[in-house]
């Protein structure tokens, strides 16, 4: 709770494409929507006013289908792509204000990128690859060796540093690409879609990595992805994006739990609410938990587990611990009613009505 | 009709409508055009000649010349190009000729050097050279078979004259066609300006621009081949490195942006690294060019195995002609082996 530093803000981001975006702004601020200016004034609506803070040392989620503008929105965030509109801050400083040289700098040293296709250099060996922000800065092999091959044995490429990215498989070099970003020492890492091109037993190992990474470096980190499980799995805050808009933010379970949107509520039907729904999501809140239980659970434990641990049994309460203090109470009947989407929330019609 | 004042000719209205009878002259005076048979005919005969529709001549030049003695005919044309070449030639060479001595002295020191250096020297080198590029001991073996069977017919100082050329020639095509092809990858209106410019080089039959050359430059002068050789050959380098450019994976330069590379080492790093096995075919083929075009070029005293060749035709020595003809394919198959495996190195080390 202390930590709430604001790394990067984005205020009312606009981005249009073609060949007069300036006129086609000032439609999209009076209310067109995109198909409307795609038809009359043949512009494609990237972005439309977005506003999103992203916290320090935590991961941010921007999830989206394609089209949906998510990729875009990344490259906006170290100017690969220039906004129509809008403002880009980055610890206090707005980027769009930056010259070639500033930019360079802010891409250098605190904002490193992992890539979908994983954008390695071809001709160059795993440990090149992984030096490739101090090479930049003008480092030699001999200088920049130690940092880049630590940080490849900490992704699990141990003794690969003199391979060629071909030589490796699509899983490896996303390793590489990681720690690519990793060597940069910045601490902002922007991943567009890093695990998308893997198959699902390697997506998951490297989620894995990602996680156990940010519970030891806590970068600040901005992920995109249109996977709505890996999202929940990786994400301290959710956005969701369509059409290039906010539909809604906030965090992961509050999202799960209360859909602002039909939209969402579609999304969200899909998945597999026991393994990522959290006992402090459902729990009854009280301070003191009277009366016989079936035993303790952690706050931060999903559904799943304490079905394994009740057998099943709906008769069942639970004191729901945290940090080895009580903090609320978990009715079993409670636990398998949020299973079912439908009736999840405790004032589903407030939901509702938000959005 | 045709009988008090000559003949009219077929596009006398077309003047006579503009109202240009004035500025033309005499309409159909034929004092100095040529009298066709059919008019000779029509004269004697004392008859008019009908021209059918079917036999209406295109209004070329020389029709028209026929109707209007003031209009230039097409000869006149060609003899005005001509003038208008030779009153710019002066100038032209005051720039030119500077600019191009660096590729006479070139010239003359690498033909100076290859044959100078003695034979059992230069073969080894050469040998050398072939090992250090492709790393492939039959392709060694089939440079020392090559060079030893023209030195033994005697056709080794010819063989080294060519190669002399090729090599300044094709390094010269490299040095500007590469910097060229970068340019024209970078901006889309360089590419737009360029790719005509390529286009007339490589349709341009290589005889055409021979002609301007010997008005511009002395037939002694090396540099007058050299030019030759460069103009034809440097295309397939020019568009091969512009192409390789452009086809490097847009990820890949998408990350060296990302993390902050300015253009200079996108470019050294990134770009040209990516674009080699394209660069590499297009020195290959301005290699291979420049070898076609060294024979031609013995038409302006270009040395070498294309003098011999001449001199097969010239003097109908047909021995010397085909000898000389296996020489330049020897010659081409060693040089396009060697480029090629170096290719394939450049391949393997990068192929994904």
């Amino acid at each position: 709770m202390d930590d709430k530093k604001i790394k990067i803000s984005i205020r009312n981001l606009y981005k249009v494409f073609g060949d007069n975006p300036e006129v086609a702004l000032q439609q999209v601020k009076e209310g067109m929507s995109k198909s409307e200016l795609l038809e009359k004034h043949n512009h494609v609506l990237g972005l439309n006013d977005i506003n999103v803070d992203v916290l320090a040392g935590k991961t941010t989620v921007i999830m989206g289908l394609s089209g949906s503008g998510k990729s875009t929105l990344i490259r906006h965030l170290n100017r690969l792509i220039e906004p129509t509109a809008g403002e880009v801050w980055v610890e206090g400083e707005n980027i769009l204000e930056f010259n070639e040289a500033q930019l360079r700098q802010l891409r250098q040293h605190r904002m490193s990128m992992v890539f979908q296709k994983f954008a390695l250099l071809p001709h160059r060996t795993v440990l090149q690859n992984a030096g490739l922000a101090p090479s930049i800065d003008g480092q030699s092999e001999r200088k920049y060796a130690d940092e880049a091959r630590r940080w490849l044995d900490r992704v699990g490429l141990q003794g690969q540093s003199d391979q060629y990215p071909h030589q490796l498989s699509g899983g490896m070099q996303q390793r590489v690409g990681i720690a690519r970003a990793l060597t940069s020492n910045s601490d902002i890492m922007l991943m567009d879609e890093a695990f998308s091109a893997l198959d699902p037993l390697i997506r998951t190992d490297m989620q894995n990595l990602l996680n156990a990474l940010q519970t030891e470096l806590r970068k600040t980190v901005v992920f995109i992805t249109h996977d709505l499980d890996e999202a929940l799995k990786l994400a301290d805050h959710l956005v969701i994006l369509k059409d290039g808009f906010v539909v809604q933010q906030g965090e992961p379970q509050h999202i799960l739990l209360n859909p602002a949107d039909p939209y969402i509520e579609d999304f969200v039907s899909d998945i597999n609410r026991a393994r990522v729904l959290r006992v402090r999501s459902v729990m009854k809140k009280t301070p003191d938990a009277p009366g016989e239980r079936a035993g303790e659970i952690d706050h931060d434990d999903t559904l799943e587990s304490v079905i394994a641990l009740s057998e099943g049994d709906t008769a069942l309460s639970y004191r729901v611990m945290k940090d080895g203090a009580p903090v609320g109470v978990l009715d079993m009947r409670k636990l398998v009613r949020a299973l079912v989407p439908s009736q999840q929330s405790d004032d589903p019609e407030s939901a509702r009505l938000g959005g | 009709m045709c009988l008090n004042e000559g003949c009219m000719a077929t596009y006398d209205f077309l003047f006579d409508w503009m109202g240009l009878r004035n500025w033309c002259g005499d309409s159909g005076d034929d004092g100095g055009g040529m009298t066709s048979m059919s008019q000779l005919l029509a004269e004697t005969s004392g008859e008019d000649v009908d021209i059918s529709p079917w036999e209406t001549p295109f209004p070329s030049m020389d029709a028209l010349h026929e109707a209007c003695p003031s209009f230039p005919q097409s000869r006149e044309l060609t003899s005005g190009l001509e003038e208008g070449f030779l009153s710019i030639k002066d100038s032209l060479k005051v720039v030119v000729d500077p600019l191009t001595q660096p590729l006479s002295w070139a010239l003359n020191e690498a033909l100076w050097i290859m044959q100078t250096v003695p034979w059992f020297i230069m073969i080894p080198l050469l040998m050398l050279i072939a090992w250090s590029v492709a790393r492939s001991l039959k392709l060694v073996g089939l440079v020392a078979i090559c060079f030893g069977f023209l030195g033994f017919v005697d056709y080794y100082v010819y063989t080294m004259q060519t190669l002399a050329i090729i090599f300044v020639c094709a390094l010269t095509c490299v040095l500007l066609g590469v910097p060229i092809g970068i340019a024209m990858s970078r901006s889309d209106r360089v590419q737009r300006t360029m790719i005509p410019v390529l286009d007339m080089l490589q349709t341009l039959p290589p005889f055409v621009y021979l002609i301007p050359l010997i008005f511009l430059f002395s037939v002694t002068e090396p540099k007058l081949y050299g030019i030759a050789i460069i103009l034809y050959a440097i295309v397939p380098v020019v568009r091969l490195t512009d192409l390789g450019i452009r086809l490097v994976d847009p990820d890949v330069t998408e990350a060296a942006d990302a993390f902050g590379m300015t253009k200079r080492q996108k470019l050294f790093n990134v770009q040209i690294p990516l674009a080699l096995p394209n660069i590499m075919a297009g020195v290959n083929q301005t290699i291979m060019m420049s070898l076609a075009m060294v024979v031609i070029a013995s038409l302006v005293s270009a040395p070498g195995l294309g003098v011999l060749v001449l001199r097969g035709i010239r003097s109908l020595e047909l021995g010397v002609g085909l000898l000389s003809g296996l020489g330049i394919v020897l010659l081409a198959i060693i040089l396009d082996r060697v480029t090629k495996a170096a290719l394939a190195r450049i391949n393997i080390s990068q192929s994904r």
